[in-house]
């Protein structure tokens, strides 16, 4: 018989387990940045190396002028993404709450519609590419995919609806509010935690995104827009492209031009670093964001 | 007069309009057109004259598709790989949902939490460097570290198909495991402390509480997942297959699903009829299996419908 304090116990130990688990490959890889080069080539990745090193780091300091680059457009992409995305997604979804609004069902079969069919890639890569020419820019990292989607438009008008008072909405219209600056200065303020939920899941969404630019920055000329996962996908581009032509040359390559093994590393976790560090602080809004978004999403 | 139709106040919806304008737009500009861009998938696209003026191609991109023999297999990898996902995501998923809703701890279930959700904050371009930090044939963990110790050659992982199955359901599982299981979880909270209340007083274990209140109170949220999931059976999760294995050739065979056929189609050969061929049958035969899981769900659950 499993009593509950036995069951407990168990859970609590398989717990700590799946934990480690789930964090040893990040372990690995902060360690993996912390090694010494040589040793790493000698002795592959390693929990204990037998030589450490900050060299990675001090290469990362003098090459900051491409990677705080591609901080930077990280960070941009993501600021005016998710605002973005917060305003258009809250305020078609306040559109969609209005009662007898002409046109309001076709707007809803539009939304609905846009869950089910879709071009695909090439179709989506065609209209971006040839009728909104947003390659090689920063739209092209912003626009495609992220902007405004069902599911959350669904989230916050559901919200508007059950947990705004149509009163208080109406008692400021009454005095003469316009609809605009009930929507700014009534709605959204009472809304915040669907925005802060939703936000955090649009947030995540930019910062980890490469996808966009793997498809919209061409290797010529979106160079200025690579964000630090487009930097971070590069390198291993030019890591495999030279590892095929010394393995089908026989040649021996000059790997000078990309950074080291540790080095590489070192830009991956300090990619990572900034989510690492931010996260207990929005875990809350991230696990109701899951909860709420979940099933569906 | 009751039943008169009163007249339209435009002015009163006007602001309105102009809020759901961007809106609007971005459906149109993100999701409508490409709709109309299907269109290229039955041309024999030629750039000088455009979309609309190249030649009609009928089904022939189609056929050329699935001719070439390797349509059925990224289709195998596709619908393999995902009824391997789904399955292992329920009965994972709920497991560590069921052992979450066990700990008494504030502090320690909000740290498992944390714990198990942060590999699903990371990018698949970081995936693919964990990944590869155990795996590279001459820097790797475990041809080093656990391979050479047992007095055995070490493999060269990328270019060995046999081994990716079993390589990325691991991957997938660590990443997407807190997810799916906060979502189960969420799911249990929400079960009154009433019945597991009563059942304690009648003397129930764990265990036969776990069999007869917990599982049949989440069976609804299962349901839905399963065939939401199965609704987009068609559809793979591009990073874990493009990234993970690097995008290596010589591991097709066993890693290369529609998403990664459409991209290297696409963008590396620049082969528009063999891309779109394979991205409109992906979108139209995705949007039939969903269409069909949403009408089954709205039979046996409709609360639980996506519309």
């Amino acid at each position: 018989m499993v009593t509950g304090k036995k069951m407990r116990l168990w859970s609590n130990i398989i717990l700590i387990i799946l934990s480690v688990f789930a964090i040893l490959p990040i372990i690995l890889l902060i360690i993996g940045s912390f090694t010494d080069n040589a040793t790493a080539l000698s002795e592959g990745f390693s929990y204990f190396p037998s030589k450490w090193s900050t060299e990675a780091y001090k290469y990362i300091i003098d090459a900051w002028a491409m990677i705080g680059k591609g901080y930077l457009n990280t960070i941009l992409v993501t600021a005016i993404g998710t605002g973005v995305s917060l305003i258009v997604t809250a305020m078609f979804g306040y559109g969609l709450t209005v009662k007898g609004l002409p046109g309001g069902k076709v707007i809803t079969a539009m939304l609905i519609i846009s869950m089910l069919f879709n071009g695909g890639i090439v179709a989506q890569y065609f209209v971006y590419t040839n009728f909104v020419r947003i390659k090689d820019s920063y739209l092209a990292l912003i626009l495609p995919n992220y902007v405004m989607n069902a599911f959350n438009v669904i989230l916050v008008s559901n919200y508007f609806r059950n947990n705004v008072s149509a009163e208080i909405l109406e008692a400021s219209r009454i005095d003469g509010a316009s609809e605009f600056s009930v929507f700014w200065k009534i709605l959204l303020p009472l809304s915040v935690p669907i925005l802060a939920t939703i936000g955090i899941m649009t947030a995540i969404g930019y910062w980890n995104d490469w996808m966009n630019g793997l498809y919209y920055l061409s290797p010529r000329n979106g160079g200025p827009y690579r964000t630090i996962q487009l930097i971070l996908n590069e390198i291993n581009s030019q890591v495999n492209f030279l590892a095929s032509q010394a393995s089908q040359l026989g040649l021996t390559v000059d790997t000078s031009k990309i950074p080291s093994t540790t080095v590489r590393m070192a830009i991956a976790f300090v990619g990572i670093l900034p989510i690492l560090i931010a996260f207990p602080f929005f875990q809350k809004y991230f696990v109701k964001g899951i909860s709420v978004g979940g099933v569906k999403g | 007069m009751k039943t008169a139709k009163k007249p339209i106040r435009w002015s009163h919806y006007l602001p309105i309009y102009i809020m759901m304008l961007p809106g609007i737009a971005y459906l149109i500009i993100n999701n409508y057109l490409p709709m109309f861009g299907i269109v290229i998938a039955f041309k024999n696209l030629d750039f000088r004259k455009g979309i609309f003026l190249s030649e009609w191609a009928g089904f022939d991109n189609f056929r050329f598709l699935f001719a070439s023999g390797e349509a059925w297999n990224m289709v195998r990898n596709t619908l393999g790989y995902n009824i391997l996902f789904i399955i292992l995501g329920i009965v994972l998923g709920v497991t560590v949902a069921i052992l979450m809703n066990e700990i008494m701890s504030k502090g320690a279930l909000k740290a498992y939490q944390t714990l198990i959700l942060i590999p699903n904050l990371m990018s698949f371009v970081i995936i693919n460097y964990l990944v590869y930090s155990y795996l590279a044939p001459d820097t790797g963990l475990v041809n080093n570290s656990i391979l050479k110790p047992l007095g055995r050659a070490g493999i060269s992982w990328y270019t060995e198909p046999k081994y990716w199955p079993v390589i990325l359901t691991i991957v997938n599982t660590w990443q997407s495991i807190g997810f799916t299981s906060i979502i189960y979880y969420s799911s249990i909270i929400g079960i009154s402390t009433d019945y597991y209340e009563a059942a304690t007083l009648d003397g129930a274990t764990k265990w036969q509480q776990i069999k007869n209140i917990t599982l049949p109170l989440l069976k609804p949220t299962v349901i839905t997942l399963f065939i939401l999931n199965v609704g987009r059976i068609f559809n793979s999760n591009f990073g874990l297959f493009y990234q993970v294995t690097r995008n290596q050739g010589m591991l097709y065979s066993t890693t290369r699903t529609i998403d990664v056929f459409v991209y290297n189609a696409l963008m590396k050969n620049n082969d528009y009829s063999m891309s779109s061929a394979a991205s409109v049958f992906q979108s139209v035969v995705g949007a039939l299996t969903l269409i069909t899981a949403n009408t089954i769900i709205r039979k046996i659950q409709p609360e639980d419908s996506l519309f």
